[in-house]
């Protein structure tokens, strides 16, 4: 079963990447990066800022040329004729590239004229998306007067104006408010049930873990893990977590917990807070008699499930907290 | 895929948002009339010499009237991304550049015809060859939109387009055969003025309009073909090398 409840996805790759290089002067943006996704799959591409996601996403759809490497999409050789496939792409950049000078509608009906769709087709068409992601009363207004919420929206519904059979999403949710990024994560959840290929790029792991069916990890251009988010999850679940909020603790009693429990990895997990971690359950009254000994209250204590944070940790070797630095410079969009 | 669609729709946008917004038409009649007036003025001659200057003028008015919109609707959708959306779309690059361009090549052409109409008012144009000067304007129109375009994509900012603009324009102006015949300058500004493409379409307005071009028709619209073709061409490799990194 998948993050997002969809049936297993049959082993047809879609999009075929094969040793993709990507040097800009003297840094190296993709170092030969291999990977498949599968028709009708949601796959997911994360990576703090600077790994080489947008890089890989503008290779694949033409926007940008790779150094070595081979890329094959709907069985069209697209390495040296990247627009082989355009038409059976749709894309939604990390930032709106539509036009601020044309109403919502103009828009629409403009990409999708830049697919050859017929004028009949297009309106309706733009009707039917602008109507879909809550736009039709903006419709009129010109693109630059839109909220950040309504732009996204609207680039995503470019996006799809000529019915992709694989669709782009570059960090979709960035920026946006949580409502709108709660309404644009259920539109890539109806996408994906409908049937359409997405690759996601998002440096917000949870919101990988929720829609995804696969997922990469890129770190640094490099691809270090890719696999189903059950298969990820699978030797966490063996593992016993627990957060405890401990007012006044710090790394010393971080370090004096763990020594004098054996079997019990402990670290800080933020301020006031402890990270427990065991291979068998972890006894509570114990802990709660130590900490009280030392004159240290225990305001709460709850078990952790393995998370997609707490894989991603593990492989990359990096820490959460400088994607969790990004989302919040990035403002916006959590879960 | 039907190109066409894609092609009419990019123009049509260019000129709906560009082209035909007040300031640009005022743009496309002002300037004619303002190279008119002054050309008159400064000749101080009877009505009879519109004649003379009309060629110049006219080309004047294609090379401004075209150079300056391709920094707009090329350099700028570059810098705000908007670009990218006609370079993801699945329109061949030399169909989606041409789409671009047509705009500025039919604003060229009614630039050049403001000045022809002023002077149908003034004198007698019933010597003109028209078949003649048709085929000039719109290869005139041409030969500068390409050279807007390759100025347009050869730098990043709508300022640099501009000031490289002027770096081409105004020495074209003076070498050209607009002021001063290419046969009286000197020997090695005669060089330069014949690698213009500007000199090739004065001389046949000339031709078109008085009857007085120094170059045989078939060599000046060989040359002038060539250089629409070689810009064009180089245009469109920047793109590729400069965009699609």
């Amino acid at each position: 079963m998948t993050g997002s409840n969809q049936p297993a996805i049959p082993f047809t790759p879609i999009i075929l990447v094969e040793g993709l290089a990507k040097n800009y002067e003297q840094v190296t943006a993709l170092a030969g990066i291999s990977f498949d996704v599968r028709r009708g799959e949601l796959f997911g591409f994360l990576g703090p800022n600077g790994a080489g996601k947008t890089t890989t996403i503008n290779i694949l759809t033409g926007l940008a040329r790779a150094d070595a490497g081979s890329i094959v999409i709907d069985s069209q050789d697209c390495t040296h004729h990247p627009k082989a496939a355009q038409h059976l792409i749709g894309i939604v950049p990390d930032e709106s590239n539509l036009y601020p000078e044309l109403t919502g509608f103009d828009n629409l009906c403009f990409c999708a004229a830049l697919y050859g769709i017929k004028k009949e087709e297009r309106t309706k068409r733009a009707r039917e998306l602008l109507d879909v992601f809550g736009l039709t009363e903006a419709a009129g207004r010109i693109f630059a007067g839109y909220s950040k919420g309504m732009k996204r929206k609207l680039t995503i519904a470019a996006g799809l104006i000529h019915k992709p059979s694989i669709l782009f999403l570059d960090e979709p949710t960035t920026g946006v408010d949580v409502a709108s990024a709660r309404q644009i994560r259920q539109l890539i959840q109806d996408l994906h049930g409908n049937g359409t290929t997405i690759f996601l790029t998002t440096h917000y792991i949870e919101e990988a873990e929720r829609l995804c069916d696969r997922i990469a990890f890129i770190v640094g251009g490099r691809i270090v893990l890719v696999d189903s988010v059950a298969h990820l999850l699978q030797p966490l679940k063996k593992q016993h977590g627990l957060l405890m909020t401990v007012p006044g603790s710090d790394q010393q009693l971080a370090d004096q917990v763990a020594e004098v429990f054996p079997g019990l990895q402990v670290r800080m997990a933020g301020r006031d807070q402890l990270h427990l971690e065991a291979k068998s359950p972890i006894p509570l009254a114990p802990l709660v008699s130590f900490l009280a000994q030392r004159s240290r209250e225990v305001l709460e204590a709850r078990g952790l499930r393995p998370s997609l944070e707490d894989v991603f940790v593990r492989v990359t070797g990096l820490q959460t907290d400088m994607m969790k630095k990004e989302k919040e410079k990035s403002g916006g969009g959590g879960l | 895929m039907k190109y066409w669609i894609a092609f009419w729709n990019i123009l049509l946008k260019d000129m709906r948002t560009y082209y035909l917004k007040p300031p640009n038409i005022s743009w496309g009649l002002i300037f004619p009339i303002s190279w008119a007036g002054m050309f008159f003025i400064r000749s101080g001659s009877s009505l009879e010499s519109v004649l003379s200057i009309l060629p110049g003028v006219m080309a004047v008015s294609i090379l401004f009237g075209t150079t300056s919109m391709l920094a707009v609707t090329v350099t700028f959708e570059k810098k705000n991304r908007s670009f990218d959306r006609l370079l993801l779309s699945p329109i061949p690059l030399w169909l989606l550049m041409l789409a671009k361009t047509s705009g500025a090549i039919l604003f060229g052409i009614l630039n050049a015809f403001v000045p022809v109409v002023m002077a149908a008012f003034l004198t007698d144009l019933s010597a003109v060859d028209w078949s003649l000067l048709v085929p000039t304007v719109i290869l005139i129109a041409l030969a500068s939109t390409f050279l807007g375009l390759f100025i347009a994509v050869s730098v990043s900012e709508v300022f640099e387009a501009q000031t490289f603009s002027n770096f081409f324009r105004f020495p074209m102006i003076f070498l050209c055969g607009l002021f001063i015949p290419v046969a009286s300058l000197p020997i090695y500004l005669q060089t330069l003025s014949y690698l213009l493409p500007l000199t090739y379409g004065v001389d046949l307005l000339h031709g078109a309009i008085r009857g007085a071009n120094a170059l045989a028709f078939p060599l000046s619209f060989g040359l002038i073909s060539l250089f629409c073709t070689a810009l064009f061409l180089v245009s469109l490799r920047n793109v590729y090398r400069r965009w699609i990194l």
